[in-house]
């Protein structure tokens, strides 16, 4: 167990460091991700099952999938299909995915020979962490739901004139055809002029 | 030095995620769950900040058709 641990913690920085040290953000990117997922493999190596699970499902996919989403956005235009292959030339691939693979053999160990109850500290297990969660800490969780919530609206707020005008542009050929709908949001998209019946 | 925004909020999301490991890796030495739930608090305000901060940069970059945080540089402070 301990020697996983020190293994993943390798993986990890040697990631972390080729992240920083990339001048192209989709490497960048790559090479982050498996950072996390090498975080997540220490979590779950020190003894704290819950934290692995979330690092690999809010981290690496949910975050990192939105800040993938936000540099093909930025591409956007005629020359996204050729700058799109000229990220993936030569043997950039290899870095990220010798990483993985160095992760993806240790998680086979870990789940087909060792037990979990070997590391070093004990295992917190996700039944106490969830007991203490919604007991002293329950104030915590109504201000990180009200967190969320104003980073929501934060969100939306700052991305809606962008969207509109993009939107604009991609549907100015369907939305032409219909009527303006004057208020009337029944007859609202119909094809038909407004002040007919 | 860098002045990507892209990068600057990567390497934010780099150092949430060391303290991260930090409270993970003392609250397993002490065995209690008090770490674990601050680390869940940090992937909260992860989340929250990544979403407000790359709407910010898509704005920037419709504004500046760039993305060094130099072009921000508007309001003289």
């Amino acid at each position: 167990m301990e020697a996983a641990f020190y293994i993943a913690a390798i993986v990890a920085i040697v990631s972390t460091v080729l992240t920083i040290t990339r001048s192209n953000a989709v490497h960048a990117l790559l090479y982050l991700i498996v950072s996390l997922l090498a975080v997540a493999v220490v979590f779950y190596a020190m003894g704290a099952p819950l934290v692995a699970a979330l690092e690999v499902i809010i981290y690496a996919g949910a975050i990192m999938v939105l800040f993938v989403f936000v540099v093909m956005m930025l591409n956007l235009g005629k020359r996204a299909a050729i700058t799109e292959g000229q990220w993936m030339q030569g043997n950039i691939w290899l870095g990220p995915v010798l990483l993985s693979a160095v992760l993806v053999a240790e998680v086979l160990y870990l789940i087909l020979r060792a037990r979990l109850t070997e590391s070093a500290g004990g295992v917190v297990d996700p039944k106490q962490v969830g007991l203490a969660l919604y007991g002293p800490y329950l104030i915590g969780v109504e201000l990180s739901s009200m967190l969320l919530l104003g980073a929501l609206v934060g969100a939306c707020h700052l991305g809606r004139p962008v969207l509109e005008k993009a939107e604009g542009r991609y549907d100015r050929n369907s939305d032409g055809a219909r009527a303006h709908s004057g208020g009337n949001l029944i007859r609202a998209g119909a094809r038909r002029a407004p002040n007919a019946p | 030095m860098r002045r990507n925004l892209i990068f600057i909020l990567m390497s934010i999301e780099i150092m949430l995620n060391g303290t991260g490991v930090a409270f993970v890796a003392a609250g397993s030495r002490w065995g209690q769950p008090d770490g674990q739930i601050m680390f869940l608090f940090i992937l909260a305000m992860a989340a929250a900040e990544v979403s407000v901060g790359l709407a910010l940069v898509l704005r920037l970059y419709h504004l500046h058709h760039n993305l060094d945080a130099d072009a921000a540089n508007e309001m003289r402070g």
